[in-house]
């Protein structure tokens, strides 16, 4: 069915959207039936308890449009305030963009090409080490259509799809019976590698317990099972697993018809971060020699591989890209948000729908609540609240239509529950573009 | 006496939920503030539900309320709290290069308050 032919049913004040898309989390789900009464949904049929959430909590806030300073301005000073923050800034910054349309997306990268600044999103600390990791040794990919109807062997590793991504298992990975798996979950075997015993764990067949910060010598030790190279069954002592568990596990994974490893931030966020993923791919990749096997990591917010997604085919790289010379420049560690941050080199920046005030460290925090600041952001937050300008703007996927990016790389359209009274993040980068592009065009 | 642990600061369920709630809710708040520790250690150190520990490294310090963490979940010597606030505090901000500082797997103090 196309677009074009939304089925939206209006009764009176009670309107059905069926079809919708969830953008919390990255499983992106879009078969949502959502039940609208006014500007509030009601009913959201297939969601989760996080998707239900999402949908319930999302009303029509009451805060001004637009404010400069915390005074409410008309949304045009705003736009001319923004546009002249981010047009005086020698080293401005863009960041976040996980929480929005993928259009939305495109306009905050134009921005930052006209400006000069640096691109970074929220990718850069979740698994900005895995696509570090992908440039090193490659992945072996698959999308989770793949998974649903092939992959007999899941394991899944440093995630916690139990709580994370609620509805992976009866969607996608665990439970759906498939084109070759004709008895869902019977068929497949499933194991988690975790330092926790989470409560993914109660839905697995085997739990493997590793110990914190041995994730690589793990991944690295079955590299070697694989390759049939001597362990040293001192590894037990390393990662908290005997090595006949681990040749088990080898054993298996080389047995089935298609194996898949979904790996979480248990690997990026541990020391070791991008060499732990890059362990893990090329693990996957051995394992070609075999059968057929594949990586991927699970994404967490709703268009966090959008974003990815955006950036590369923009600029050829995937995030950490700096456009100050004209040409894009990739380098994580000198042009990642964490550290211009930190180290007090951007001296403006536009945030997108993150909030780094409540999660980044102490020191990038201080410089950020020093320099001017553009804010968008559908909610009040902490970064929100130190802007120098802040927008608010309209949920994506409740109240804007526009493409998000599952967390397999798949396009999936939005089809909005009701209006908002505030305009889309889209609208309003638009908007900062064209105001820059004017002042630049009549500078000469 | 203090005494020397692993943090793994994570997402929950309840947060995911607390969180779309709003940033400001009661419920968000204390979700994020709370430190699981595992049953066998909490009796180590006398500890109750709702008592605060002072969890401290070479970056920052907290104190925090804590609780058992259900079942098995948790091996003695490992804490686990939600992302947000608390853990930020906790996590340095060197990325040795890659962008990411290190937010999972943190060493750190931890002594009744
Ligand atoms: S699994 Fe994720 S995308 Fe699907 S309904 Fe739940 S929160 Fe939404």
């Amino acid at each position: 069915m196309s677009i074009a032919e939304a089925p939206v049913t209006e009764t009176g004040e009670l309107k059905i959207v069926k079809d919708a898309t969830c953008t919390f989390c990255g499983c992106v789900c879009d078969d949502m039936e959502l039940t609208v009464e006014a500007n509030k949904i009601t009913k959201a049929k297939n969601a989760c308890v996080l998707g239900k959430a999402w949908f319930f909590n999302h009303h029509i806030e009451d805060r001004p449009e637009a404010t400069i300073e915390g005074r409410p301005v008309t949304f045009d000073e705003a736009v001319d305030r923004a546009a002249e923050i981010l047009m005086s800034a020698t080293f401005p910054i863009t960041y976040g963009l996980s929480d929005t349309t993928s259009e939305a997306q495109r306009a905050a990268i134009a921005i930052t090409d006209w400006i000069g600044g640096t691109i970074d999103t929220t990718t850069s600390v979740c698994h900005g080490p895995s696509g570090m990791a992908f440039q090193g040794v490659g992945e072996v990919t698959c999308s989770l259509g793949e998974i649903k109807n092939r992959a007999d062997f899941v394991l899944f590793w440093g995630c916690n799809p139990a709580e994370g991504h609620p509805r992976h298992f009866t969607r996608y990975s665990l439970m759906p019976k498939g084109q070759f798996l004709p008895n869902g979950r019977k068929d497949r075997t499933a194991v988690l590698i975790d330092v926790r015993k989470t409560k993914t764990a109660k839905a697995m067949d085997y739990f493997l317990q590793l110990k914190p910060r041995s994730d690589f010598e793990l991944a690295w030790a079955l590299r070697g099972i694989v390759a049939g190279a001597p362990v040293d069954p001192n590894i037990e002592e390393v990662t908290g697993i005997p090595l006949d568990m681990l040749e088990d596990l080898v054993g298996r994974m080389k047995q089935a018809k298609f194996g898949v490893i979904l790996f979480g931030m248990g690997l990026t966020m541990t020391r070791g971060k991008h060499i732990n993923t890059e362990a893990v791919l090329a693990l996957a990749r051995d394992l070609n020699k075999f059968t057929r096997f594949a990586a991927k990591p699970m994404r967490g917010h709703g268009n966090v591989t959008g974003a990815d997604n955006i950036v590369s085919w923009t600029t050829g790289y995937p995030f950490g890209v700096n456009l100050n010379r004209g040409y894009p420049r990739f380098n994580p560690g000198e042009f990642t948000t964490s550290d211009t941050l930190a180290r007090g080199e951007a001296d403006a920046a536009l945030i997108v729908a993150s909030d780094p005030m409540s999660n980044f460290s102490n020191p990038a925090r201080e410089h950020l609540s020093k320099i001017p600041t553009v804010v968008l952001d559908p909610k009040l937050s902490e970064t929100a609240k130190i802007a120098t300008v802040a927008f608010t703007t309209a949920t994506y996927g409740i109240n804007t239509a526009g493409t998000v990016y599952r967390m397999d790389d798949v396009p999936i359209p939005l089809r909005p529950a009701f209006e908002s009274p505030y305009r889309s993040d889209q609208d309003v980068l638009t908007a900062i573009e064209a105001r820059i592009r004017e002042k630049q065009l009549a500078a000469g | 006496m203090a005494e020397e642990f692993i943090l793994i600061p994570g997402r929950t369920s309840k947060q995911g939920t607390t969180l779309n709630e709003g940033k400001y809710t009661d419920d968000y708040l204390e979700e994020i503030s709370t430190l699981q520790i595992c049953e066998e250690d909490m009796q180590r150190l006398g500890l109750k539900e709702g008592d605060h520990v002072r969890m401290w490294n070479a970056i920052g310090e907290v104190t925090v309320p804590c609780k058992a963490s259900k079942g098995d979940e948790l091996p003695p010597g490992i804490l686990f709290i939600s992302y947000g606030m608390w853990s930020s505090v906790l996590m340095g901000a060197d990325t040795q290069g890659s962008g990411m500082p290190d937010s999972k797997g943190l060493d750190v103090f931890l002594e009744p308050a």
